[in-house]
């Protein structure tokens, strides 16, 4: 009992990150209606990009873990977001109007960029980091020694999803720019005949997508304490399978296969073989796509002749 | 997805020199905040184990300076070319050259791949990178089958070269089988595969199609990762026997082709022999996608990519036409992969990642999809592109995806953009409004 609730815990916090990650290509998806292949990279550089800015504060003699920490925190979401405006505007822009398969494939060449970028001007080997945030709980001491630990890093990157999620929802359903974010996703054409600037709102999605991703990465970071320039790949996949099994386009949906996605990884790992903790999260959703094509909160697509 | 928003800077487009110096200065400024951490500043893991880092402004400055210059020339060359989307009027002698090109360029490529070998015979170089080359094509025109002709976006089918790929090399080093035994065991290996993944996609359209298969194609080699026993792991699989024409073997002892001929032994002998076979088996595949194109299925694969919803209101059975789209594909894609087996000599699960899955793709794609002179050719360019930054290892998939990218952006429907459907009316066919009046046929 002991043991599963350890693994739960465990589950997840990594369910949160992959939510996170998830969320970013459920949101594309939903207005855009591609496949963003360049989102889990755009993942990897916010975990580079909050590895080297907290390095740098480090070194420059700032003390104070909290300060260092919201200091990161802003420095790779404002810089990973600004990535996502970029890959949006270079790679993805020119090519709306054109047909489906093209955008995918500008960025599957937009990942393999970002990858290769990064192994280029941060090289291949892994950059380790020391645990930064330390200490824990013991929930609960077991009978054969085993106990039940809650570490603060756990705490913290639970809690950071939630604030960064009430965040999201604050912003999808009560502003302006989620009201036109949801008027994309219904109908491009009625949505720009009624005003809403199209081009910024698309922006504006993969902004915050990438912002999103920058958050997820730092979590990475701190949770792991490691980065290297393919984690983005794996972490990716796994995101985007999150998406579709909860359902592409939406957005609890994507909180919830990410969670289902961390969960059936870790318990996999833990009672059956860590080797194939990741044959066992794709197999899952080629089964759960098979008996529900649409995902688990996924509206069923009507099909007009 | 017909969305045709508003693009008023499209129509008044601002010109003049000012507004291209204001650009380029935004995008130096994106370009500096982009890059001053990522290339300002470089992380090493130091020998402590901690890490370390130095600056690199120098490299900042040069690139951000790089941004600056490059922006302003594409956007005095935009002027200079006008929008993108005009349709260029080509001159009349031109368009018939080009027609006139466009029918012998095929005939003129398959004889010069014949005398590949005749005339490149002392650089074993060309001949090694020709027979690469030929690997891709043969992939490309085998996953055209599944992506340009069914319309069904395969994102595994580096899964089906490595079932082959495996097939042979463990069939041959267990049980001592011969290439020729074991090329049709692996393209029906392969094509079981193929249907086996085939049947839980077969309700899933576009997108989640694409997430599937390439789910599938990562399974696959993980499993080959991990089942150490059977594969050897990480490790591969070793000491794969060569091929053998027809039983003769190629190589300097007394019952080789060599010295049965009399003629003096060269390792060369075994290269043209691999040339030849795989430029026979890209021919097949050729020439098979060709023959099936005329008949009821290939025309049903045809169907299925323009629209699904009307094959099945035509009563053309869709999970027929699927399966048999991914099991063909699937077979080509196996035989390659034991050519690609008895070629290499040793093979191992690095050679069938993610990324060999999207080159094909962007081969197939960037050929035109569908078109199968186009896909050979961008075979050639895409991994003739690949051998030239041969030297440049570290670039070379950092410079294939700023290709592909701008490729996409240029050309979007592929280098030869066609997908003209196999059949079409002649003329406009004028229906009496007795035939489609309600209630009669």
């Amino acid at each position: 009992m002991d043991y599963f609730a350890q693994q739960l815990i465990n589950g997840l916090v990594l369910g949160s990150i992959y939510g996170l990650i998830a969320i970013g290509y459920t949101m594309v998806y939903g207005i855009v209606g591609m496949i963003n292949f360049a989102h889990g990279d755009i993942f990897m550089i916010g975990g580079f990009i909050a590895l080297i800015s907290f390095l740098v504060l480090v070194s420059l003699g700032l003390t104070a873990i909290p300060l260092i920490l919201l200091i990161v925190l802003l420095v790779s979401m404002a810089i990973t977001a600004l990535y996502g405006w970029t890959i949006e505007r270079i790679a993805y822009r020119p090519l709306r109007h054109s047909f489906r398969l093209a955008p995918m494939l500008s960025a599957i060449g937009m990942s393999f960029v970002l990858t290769n970028f990064s192994q280029v001007s941060q090289g291949a080997r892994v950059k380790p980091v020391p645990p930064i945030i330390t200490g824990g709980y013991t929930l609960h001491e077991g009978s054969q020694g085993f106990a039940v630990q809650l570490s603060n890093i756990q705490i913290m990157v639970v809690l950071a999803t939630i604030v960064v999620l009430a965040l999201f929802t604050w912003l999808v359903s009560r502003t302006r720019l989620g009201r036109d974010m949801r008027a994309c996703e219904q109908d491009q054409t009625m949505a720009a005949l009624l005003g809403v600037d199209v081009d910024r709102t698309i922006s504006m999605t993969f902004v915050i997508g990438a912002a999103l991703a920058a958050v997820a990465g730092m979590m990475y970071l701190l949770y792991y304490g490691l980065v290297d320039f393919f984690m983005g790949f794996v972490a990716g996949i796994k995101a985007f399978t999150a998406a579709v099994l909860g359902g592409i386009g939406s957005l609890p949906g994507a909180m919830l296969g990410g969670l289902a996605i961390g969960l059936i990884e870790t318990f996999w790992s833990a009672y059956f073989s860590v080797e194939y903790k990741d044959v066992a999260a794709f197999s899952i959703l080629i089964v759960v796509l098979i008996f529900m094509p649409t995902g688990l909160l996924g509206r069923p697509e009507v099909e007009k002749v | 997805m017909s969305a045709t928003s508003a693009r008023p800077s499209h129509a008044a487009q601002p010109s003049g020199g000012a507004f291209i110096l204001k650009k380029a200065l935004i995008s130096a400024l994106v370009a500096l905040v982009l890059f001053s951490l990522m290339i300002g500043v470089r992380t090493e893991a130091g020998p402590q184990g901690g890490l370390i880092y130095w600056t690199r402004f120098g490299d900042l400055a040069a690139l951000v300076a790089t941004v600056f210059g490059g922006s302003i020339i594409v956007e005095l060359l935009r002027q200079w070319w006008g929008p993108i989307d005009k349709d260029s009027l080509v001159p009349k002698p031109v368009q018939s050259a080009m027609s006139f090109a466009g029918r012998w360029l095929a005939p003129a490529l398959l004889v010069f791949a014949f005398l590949v070998p005749v005339i490149f015979y002392d650089q074993r170089y060309i001949l090694d990178l020709s027979i690469l080359v030929l690997t891709y094509v043969m992939l490309g025109w085998g996953l055209n089958v599944v992506v340009g002709l069914a319309g069904l976006l395969d994102l595994g089918y580096v899964a089906f070269y490595a079932v082959g790929a495996y097939s042979y090399a463990l069939l041959a080093t267990n049980f001592g089988l011969s290439f020729w035994v074991c090329l049709p065991l692996a393209g029906i290996l392969a094509a079981f595969w193929g249907v086996l993944l085939g049947f839980p996609v077969l309700r899933l359209r576009g997108d989640y199609l694409a997430i599937v298969t390439l789910a599938f194609g990562e399974i696959i080699r993980l499993v080959i990762i991990n089942w150490q026993s059977l594969t050897g792991g990480p490790n591969g699989v070793s000491g794969i026997p060569r091929p053998t024409m027809f039983g003769i073997p190629l190589d300097n002892s007394d019952s080789g082709l060599a010295a049965r001929l009399g003629i003096e032994f060269s390792p060369t002998h075994r290269l043209v022999f691999l040339f030849y076979l795989i430029l026979a088996m890209a021919l097949l595949t050729n020439w098979v996608t060709i023959r099936l194109r005329r008949l009821p299925i290939g025309r049903a694969w045809e169907a299925l990519r323009e629209d699904e919803v009307a094959c099945r209101a035509l009563g053309i059975n869709t999970t027929t036409t699927k399966l048999t789209a991914f099991a063909t594909g699937a077979m080509f894609g196996g035989f390659a992969g034991a050519f690609f087996a008895t070629r290499q000599g040793f093979i191992s699960p690095e050679s069938f990642t993610f990324q060999e899955s999207a080159l094909v793709l962007a081969i197939v794609v960037l050929g035109g999809m569908g078109s199968q002179l186009g896909v050979a050719l961008s075979a050639l360019t895409m991994i003739g592109g690949f051998e030239l930054f041969r030297g440049f290892d570290q670039y070379r998939m950092l410079v294939f995806g700023i290709a592909m990218v701008l490729l996409m952006i240029w050309r979007p429907r592929g280098l030869i953009g066609h997908r003209a459907p196999t059949v079409f009316l002649e003329r406009n066919q004028a229906i009496s409004s007795d035939l489609v009046k309600e209630g009669h046929g």
